[in-house]
């Protein structure tokens, strides 16, 4: 290489972005698993029981994981659609939505694994609560994105409705958040904030950090594998995916 | 090991059901997601294959009836 200083701008085109994207998905899978291992050893094996909630607060280990991601790809999504809306870029579009499904699996599996803690916790499975009714409307935020970009043919289109609806959305992620503070609800208050200490034992954060971790890096390696794919979907006309697949023959 | 045997760890204290069935669909769900995106990705690059070379005969075909006509 002759030139010393990298050129960042260059990965914002697909073609140089599809082949470090592939070089870069091993290491993510990698190190989601060595997250996940470690943290649910911890979190179901070392951790100990829980003084008001008994063998049944593990479920936080996948809980809080799957609610933080479900949250946090939904303003990564609006991020790359805000960007896409302001400069043009070809892979802003493709990497919100690439990044949809993995926040809406986030959400549902949030929903799931909060009804499944909530029967034995407070007797229900679900309640019309400010915190769960505006997971669900996460929920169905993301299954309107991917629906609207299903519906609109011309991908460019796609992506700037799609980015719209992205950006109107972002307003509810605030009120997740905060509303175990706003209102009255039945869901508990925050175990980890960014103002106090945290409101449970050492090993308990750690196996749940470990776990938000491993969730992290495997969203990161789906939606690297997603973005190539819509790629090699998007860009089949041009030359450089028709000579990438050539060499595969 | 906070466990005292593994009867005691599938029993979660009596909340198995709820702690397994949030671990079963967490696990079933996340290796469904990477497992169906490879297999939409084979589909594609499938697809893309047979299209450029049916792209490709099309064009043989054309260059072949067009002898006599100008080459450009």
């Amino acid at each position: 290489m002759s030139h010393r200083v990298i050129n960042w701008f260059r990965y914002a085109s697909p073609q140089t972005f599809y082949p470090l994207a592939g070089k870069l998905i091993p290491w993510f899978w990698a190190l989601a698993a060595i997250f996940g291992v470690a943290g649910l050893t911890i979190g179901f094996l070392v951790a100990p029981t829980d003084a008001q909630q008994g063998e049944g607060y593990r479920i936080i280990f996948l809980h809080v994981p799957a609610s933080w991601m479900s949250m946090f790809i939904y303003l990564v999504m609006a991020f790359w659609a805000a960007m896409g809306l302001a400069f043009n870029t070809r892979l802003s579009g493709m990497m919100a939505s690439a990044l949809a499904p993995t926040g809406a699996l986030f959400a549902f599996l949030s929903l799931w694994t909060g009804a499944l803690w909530g029967k034995p916790m407070w007797g229900t499975w679900w309640v019309w609560d400010a915190r769960l009714t505006s997971e669900l409307i996460l929920l169905f935020l993301y299954i309107g994105f991917i629906a609207l970009q299903a519906a609109i043919d011309d991908p460019r289109r796609a992506d700037k409705a799609g980015a719209i609806l992205a950006l109107v959305g972002v307003v509810n992620i605030p009120i997740i958040y905060f509303s175990v503070k706003w209102w009255n609800t039945l869901h508990q208050g925050a175990s980890v904030s960014l103002t106090k200490a945290p409101s449970m034992a050492a090993l308990m954060l750690w196996g749940m950090l470990l776990c938000a971790l491993a969730c992290w890096m495997y969203s990161i390696a789906i939606a690297l594998m997603r973005v190539r794919t819509i790629m090699l979907e998007r860009e089949r006309h041009t030359d450089w995916v028709r000579a990438l697949l050539a060499e595969k023959e | 090991m906070h466990w005292n045997s593994l009867a005691d760890f599938l029993a979660m204290g009596s909340h198995g059901l709820y702690v397994w069935g949030s671990v079963a669909v967490m696990a079933l769900l996340m290796l469904a997601e990477p497992t169906l995106l490879l297999q939409g990705r084979k589909r594609l690059i499938a697809r893309l294959k047979r299209q450029y070379r049916a792209e490709r005969s099309e064009a043989r075909l054309k260059s072949q009836t067009n002898t006599g006509g100008s080459r450009d």
